[in-house]
């Protein structure tokens, strides 16, 4: 017996390994469970030396783009300070704006604005093997992440948590294979069942061929898998041709539109939320310039200054040089001392415009057929042809906005919005 | 690097001379390979292919030219492999455990130092490496993963290409007797 088992021991070696480890598959298999420890291990090894990886990746990275950043920045400081000192300023508080405006500060952004409690989270690894869906992200169950949970980002729904370790979790995208979810369409509120494909695009599955939906409608989240809350964005819909049963939809998930995202937030307790009755919404969004300041000062010492403004601000300017021919100071009078005489008040022009003292309010403007004020005859969604449109770029000061300063409110805004935040649906 | 004699086949074992490495060798390669597979691709996701853990395997077994060490660095590798999955533990750990074996021995008998060997070696080994997990993935999961040949064969001559060069550089790391 000795003397086979020397003659066969590699091979006995070998058949026992093999034996071993098809008992360890078929224990999970069967029972549907994890043998959770090998996993813990080789995950608390491998990912802080992924961390590390990533820390002087990004370190390194951000040394550099922010060297080269300053450098720039430093020289056109110089040029701005011999042109001119406002516009410098100026461009020092948008250019600090554009670089706080990061993915950070979106995924902040979302926080705030999403009723959900979120943790951000990077994704620090891909999970061994080819054509891996699943990816690690540095928080783990010593953060509060669980299994299950839900992964998003502003953009849309990322994929779910598949473990938890103490160090990181493991996410499986929503185009992994094995993903699904509950989803609704927007316009027509159909609910099918989200499913990877392995592919860039994903199937909704379950809808039957009568129910109506369209190319580029949105789908987001039901709620009804208990995964993810209601009224998160999944992708529009790229393709829709009837099958067997049911319509065959592709979808383009807008969480993971350029691969796996590098910052992400894990649903620790999520809030379901309204579906948005609007359309998706892309396109760069006009802001009108404010009206001309300086017009309307220049009718204010004459006591019509309701040459701009609502109608009840004409009216008020109306009233209140009225009150001023009579000697009368509004909030003053006691108790039964003698009103203003309100009966001789001026005659107004068609649109409120009133006639004498007022020469800088009679532009052209105010000579068109309703006489309406219409700053600039602007419409929200038409820019002036002199006017630039405003892009979803960064921005470089659009001529409406250098009219005027920017609160740091506006310019966040507008930052954040260059930084993607606006790509999703309103919420 | 050095030739048998341009042969290609070793008459006997004893022929074929067994590389040493050190322990933080036979510890940190294997360790990077993983991770090469982990994190690379997330910046870099045209190497998504590599399968590094396969061919460092395959390397060990080659140069160690023992059976129970090849399959004992491949099990260790393939159920590190596992664990950052989403397949239960032991599908790779069972391919790559075959894989060491059998490229151990392999080993023993041709002249593994040789270039042409290395490559085709590699090919023949990730060949048989995607086309075991296959099987396995219908039989033991049930699951119905598509055969995709004509990928797998280009995806073999690349990786192929890289073990060849990757070959060289550990060659670098054996110890000097």
């Amino acid at each position: 017996m000795e003397g086979f088992l020397n003659r066969y021991r590699n091979i006995t070696v070998l058949l026992l390994v093999i034996f071993a480890q098809l008992v360890l598959v078929a224990v999970q298999v069967k029972n549907d469970q994890d043998v959770r420890m090998i996993r813990v291990w080789t995950v608390s090894a491998v990912t802080p030396v992924a961390r590390i990886l990533e820390g002087l990746r990004g370190g390194g990275v951000g040394f550099v783009r922010n060297y080269i950043t300053l450098h720039d920045t430093n020289a056109e400081n110089r040029r701005l300070v011999e042109e001119n000192g406002r516009l410098k300023l100026e461009n020092t508080f948008l250019k600090n704006e554009v670089n706080r405006a990061d993915r950070a500060k979106a995924l902040e952004m979302f926080q705030t604005h999403t009723p959900s409690k979120m943790l951000a989270a990077t994704v620090i690894g891909m999970a061994a093997g080819a054509n891996s869906k699943v990816v690690f992200v540095d928080r783990g169950s010593g953060s509060g992440v669980m299994r299950g949970m839900a992964v998003v980002t502003p953009d849309g729904i990322v994929g779910k948590v598949i473990a938890a370790y103490p160090t990181a979790s493991e996410v499986m995208l929503i185009d992994d294979p094995d993903f699904a979810a509950g989803v609704m369409s927007q316009k027509s509120q159909v609910r099918g069942t989200l499913k990877g494909d392995g592919t860039p695009l994903c199937r909704v599955d379950y809808v039957p061929l009568e129910e109506k939906v369209a190319v580029g409608e949105w789908f987001y989240t039901s709620g009804d898998d208990r995964v993810f809350p209601q009224g998160f964005p999944v992708g529009a819909i790229k393709a829709v041709r009837p099958g067997t049963g049911f319509q065959e939809i592709l979808v383009a998930p807008s969480g993971i539109e350029h691969g796996p995202p590098e910052d992400v937030l894990i649903l620790i307790q999520g809030v379901h939320q309204e579906i948005p009755d609007t359309p998706q919404v892309n396109q760069p969004i006009y802001i009108a310039p404010p009206p001309p300041i300086a017009t309307t000062q220049a009718t204010a010492p004459t006591g019509t200054t309701g040459a701009t403004g609502t109608d009840a601000d004409k009216l008020r300017a109306i009233y209140k040089a009225v009150g001023e021919e009579q000697g009368h100071t509004y909030g003053v009078g006691e108790v039964g001392s003698k009103p203003p005489d309100f009966t001789k008040l001026p005659s107004t022009q068609p649109g409120g415009r009133v006639p004498p003292g007022a020469p800088a309010s009679r532009g052209p403007a105010a000579a068109g057929p309703a006489g309406a004020p219409a700053p600039t005859a602007v419409s929200p969604q038409r820019p002036p042809a002199t006017e630039p449109p405003q892009t979803d770029r960064p921005p470089d000061l659009p001529p409406a906005k250098k009219q005027t300063a920017e609160t740091p409110a506006d310019a966040s805004r507008r930052a954040n919005q260059a930084a993607g935040v606006p790509k999703g649906p309103p919420h | 690097m050095s030739y048998s004699g341009g042969r290609i086949l070793l008459s006997s074992q004893r022929e074929g001379q067994v590389s040493r490495f050190r322990a933080w060798v036979l510890l940190v390669v294997p360790l990077a390979a993983i991770l090469f597979q982990v994190y690379v691709p997330l910046f870099f996701g045209f190497l998504g292919f590599v399968e590094m853990p396969l061919l460092v395997v395959v390397y060990f077994a080659l140069m160690r030219r023992n059976q129970v060490s090849g399959m004992l660095v491949g099990a260790l590798v393939g159920l590190a492999q596992d664990s950052l999955s989403k397949v239960p533990l032991g599908m790779y750990g069972i391919v790559k455990t075959l894989v060491g074996y059998f490229a151990a021995s392999v080993g023993m008998r041709l002249d593994v130092d040789h270039n042409f060997i290395r490559l085709l070696l590699s090919f023949v080994f990730f060949m048989f490496h995607q086309i075991l997990f296959w099987v396995m993935e219908r039989a033991l999961l049930s699951h119905q993963p598509a055969f995709e040949l004509q990928r797998w064969l280009v995806l073999g001559l690349l990786n192929a290409l890289i073990g060849a060069a990757l070959f060289h550089f550990l060659d670098k790391l054996r110890e000097t007797a």
